[in-house]
């Protein structure tokens, strides 16, 4: 299996054993889609979070205002009906641990990595960009009659890239 | 006897939650401290006596790993059980844990029933689903 069909397998485990564990939610994995550049602009929540070491990059949840009531609530049992920091709290945490989930499972394969703090934003019409060219593996997630999305990339990091070129092995297809 | 416990991480929403699940344990839990990063919780341990910690590892300011090795450092707290509940399943940062001598380790997402068996017997009236 490459890097690339791991990643799917593995971003799709990690949502649905978070969902299930801290929510009580069944998920169900829908369309996987691969974007290059920047992404089309952005409404709603949008919780971000750095991976690093020898590969970096970074994983994402993005969801409308309704799904974060939606974690927020029957995350902390509690009744949240617009996005306020708690909200924004519970989907920072429900990133960390899908991304970090995820960031475990790659470990075994492609050594220690490290997981930044949690960054969440919330607005209208805004856009992101990240440094580099990775490309962004994006999988959709349908709970109940919502959705959210799942994105994230990896690539070797420029100093393992610059030192060991041939070293990839059969992740060489992880877009980069 | 009651004992207090206190949990440290950045998260409201975990901190939200292990409270939660702290006080369906029918343990003799006491008052429950929360502290948001490493150097708060610091603050908690000076103030209050504590006979449990649940901590975080990613954390701004002072993170779960100097944590324990501050708690581990101090005669006054040596002896107080440390249990880490994070994201944070390396080998090599769970190595550190329990070289510092952490007293369990729970990985994130976590059910009820894990953070119970891992209290279990570190506080009164702790029974294990």
């Amino acid at each position: 299996m490459n890097l690339k069909d791991h990643l799917v397998q593995s971003l799709s485990q990690a949502v649905e054993a978070v969902f299930s564990t801290m929510l009580g939610a069944r998920v169900l994995p829908a369309e996987v889609r691969f974007e290059n550049g920047a992404p089309d602009a952005h409404d709603g929540v949008l919780s971000f979070i750095g991976v690093a070491g020898s590969w970096a990059g970074t994983g994402c949840v993005s969801c409308s205002p309704v799904v974060a009531c939606r974690v927020c609530s029957q995350m902390l049992m509690t009744e949240a009906t617009a996005v306020n920091e708690e909200v924004l709290d519970a989907v920072a945490e429900l990133t960390n641990m899908i991304i970090g989930s995820v960031k475990n499972d790659l470990e075994v394969e492609l050594g220690p990595l490290g997981l930044s703090l949690p960054t969440v934003v919330f607005g209208k019409n805004f856009r992101t960009k990240s440094a580099g060219h990775a490309e962004w593996i994006v999988r959709r997630f349908v709970w109940d009659s919502d959705a959210f999305e799942v994105r994230m990339c990896l690539a070797p990091s420029e100093q393992k890239a610059s030192l060991q070129p041939h070293s990839l092995g059969p992740f060489n297809q992880m877009g980069a | 006897m009651e004992s207090d416990v206190l949990v440290v991480d950045d998260s409201a929403a975990i901190r939200k939650i292990l409270q939660r699940v702290l006080r369906q344990t029918g343990m003799a839990i006491g008052n429950i401290f929360e502290a948001g990063d490493g150097q708060e919780a610091l603050l908690v341990l000076n103030s209050q006596k504590i006979s449990l910690v649940l901590s975080d590892i990613n954390m701004p300011k002072m993170d779960g790993i100097q944590l324990l090795a501050a708690i581990k450092g101090a005669p006054a707290w040596h002896g107080i059980p440390v249990v880490m509940v994070t994201t944070e399943g390396g080998e090599a940062k769970v190595g550190e844990a329990v070289r510092l001598g952490a007293a369990g380790y729970v990985r994130k997402p976590f059910t009820a029933d894990q953070i119970k068996e891992k209290l279990a017997g570190f506080l009164p009236g702790a029974m294990p689903s």
